[in-house]
């Protein structure tokens, strides 16, 4: 389970990623957060996101029309 | 944001003050932020009515053949004398903000608060402040007046300079 979870369902471009941002300030190095969305394109997103930022994205999955992110936080 | 921060710089120049138009520079620098860039936009010409603390954004059908909106179904768009009619505009803004409250899109406001929020810094042209007659109290707190030399020590500094 990861330490806090972000809904972030119905939500589009790019406010699943400045949500995420948001959590993410406040959580401690090596938290994790997961987050819930559909929007499609929040996909290829999270992953530049977890690359430019230094955020590591350990789960990315789909279940029905809601994707799955889960990032721990950069040490 | 400081000086010193050694993190990747944007900076956009915002020159459209429409409602479709106000969405590139406030979406690209609240992601840009989010990822750790520190951000600057300059505000001038057309752009600079959204740094109104009072938005009203409008956005027009006229002279836009790729602004096709769903309906029933299908894409419309709308002849260019339509815009004459009083009101149309009016119409087509609300559809388009209905539309995007529908699609979890966020609002111009929200996405400029975002911006504010996360240390975007925003720099209102001098000039056009001058040319339009606005006043520095009208606009948002927190910004910054400047000229072309303000932004183009901005732009030297940063990795990536856009214009839109």
């Amino acid at each position: 389970m990861a330490d806090q979870t972000l809904d972030a369902k119905g939500l589009n471009c790019p406010l699943p990623i400045l949500k995420a941002k948001k959590a993410l300030s406040a959580m401690s190095p090596g938290a994790t957060l997961e987050v819930l969305a559909t929007d499609p394109g929040a996909v290829k997103d999270f992953q530049a996101f977890a690359r430019t930022t230094g955020h590591e994205l350990v789960e990315s999955s789909t279940e029905g029309n809601v994707f799955r992110f889960v990032l721990k936080h950069k040490a | 944001m400081s000086e010193s921060s050694g993190a990747k710089r944007m900076s956009i120049i915002v020159t459209k003050g429409t409602l479709d138009w106000a969405y590139p520079p406030f979406i690209l620098s609240t992601t840009a932020a989010a990822m750790g860039l520190d951000v600057t936009l300059f505000f001038t010409f057309y752009g600079l009515p959204l740094l109104l603390k009072d938005l009203d954004l409008k956005m027009s059908p006229l002279g836009n053949p790729a602004m096709k909106m769903p309906m029933a179904g299908m894409h419309m768009g709308m002849p260019n004398v339509m815009s004459m009619i009083p009101g149309v505009d009016a119409g087509a803004t609300v559809m388009m903000k209905n539309m995007m409250k529908k699609k979890g899109v966020a609002s111009i406001p929200e996405l400029r608060e975002l911006a504010i929020e996360s240390g975007v810094r925003m720099i209102a042209c001098q000039m056009t402040m001058d040319l339009f007659e606005y006043k520095l109290e009208d606009m948002i707190e927190g910004i910054e007046l400047g000229g072309a030399a303000t932004y183009i020590e901005v732009a030297t500094q940063s990795e990536i300079n856009l214009f839109i």
